[in-house]
């Protein structure tokens, strides 16, 4: 079953490319630090899909295993994240960026 | 044909759904927008014969790291009233700095010349009996060092997550 016959892989760097920079705008947009987390993950899973898109069509398996590592570290990742920001909001009472400026409160 | 079809359409809603995280006000909405591009992602990779990625990839992403999201989001009571947002300077130099570097990574992309293009994709290599034997192979130190990383996450998560009782 060939899946991907007629589809190129320009078109994936640029699907990627476009995911990728939705993600940079939104870290710069937003002023919620949840959202720029969120556009955080954007970024990573852009990368994910082209390593996919080039380990497929190269035929090689290790480019997979690495999306693998990524994910892995990306879960525990998340993880911590979420745990600073929630101790962020108890300590503060926000999570806006521009009101964590200082270190300290 | 089909095929082509169905990346157009896995790529609309990616964008599309990604758009809408960065755009809507509400951050529940941004997470369920998420969620749907992630389901989009999971489309292609299975496009891409990546199928155990795929199944992977819904399983953490949209299982849990998305959940996990969610619930922080419940937890913190925000709306629409108090959400924050810069100033319209900030965020007309956001979508120019933004825009410029999209134009600046599409422009490298299109002059480079793809040697692999042409070349005809294999359908065995996103498959658990080929992944696995790398995995168990000659990845196998890495895999067995991410338990750890996830220990010391899970040590860290734990240590934060704490309430702190007596107060400084």
């Amino acid at each position: 079953m060939q899946l991907i016959h007629n589809i190129s892989i320009n078109m994936y760097l640029l699907l990627s490319t476009v995911l990728f920079c939705i993600g940079v705008f939104g870290v710069l947009l937003r002023r919620n630090a949840i959202i720029i987390f969120m556009s955080v993950e954007l970024m990573l899973n852009a990368v994910n899909l082209l390593m996919v898109a080039f380990s497929s069509f190269l035929g090689d398996t290790q480019g997979q295993v690495f999306v693998f590592f990524i994910m892995a570290v990306a879960a525990a990742e998340v993880a911590v994240g979420l745990a600073i920001l929630t101790m962020i909001y108890r300590n503060t009472g926000s999570v806006d960026i521009e009101s964590l400026n200082k270190l300290k409160h | 044909m089909v095929n082509l079809y169905l990346f157009y359409f896995l790529s609309f809603l990616a964008i599309f759904c990604a758009l809408m995280v960065i755009i809507s006000r509400n951050p529940v909405n941004s997470v369920l927008f998420l969620i749907l591009t992630f389901f989009a992602i999971a489309g292609h990779y299975v496009l891409l014969n990546a199928q155990f990625l795929a199944a992977v990839h819904i399983i953490v992403y949209a299982g849990a790291i998305m959940v996990l999201f969610l619930y922080v989001i419940m937890m913190m009571n925000f709306n629409k009233e108090s959400e924050p947002s810069k100033t319209f300077v900030s965020q007309v130099v956001a979508t120019i700095a933004g825009g410029i570097l999209l134009i600046t990574l599409t422009g490298a992309l299109r002059i480079t010349d793809m040697q692999i293009a042409s070349g005809h994709p294999c359908e065995c290599t996103g498959l658990v009996q080929n992944l696995g034997r790398v995995l168990f192979g000659s990845f196998l130190l890495p895999f067995e060092v991410s338990s750890l990383l996830f220990l010391a996450a899970m040590t860290g998560v734990v240590l934060l997550g704490k309430k702190n009782t007596n107060n400084t």
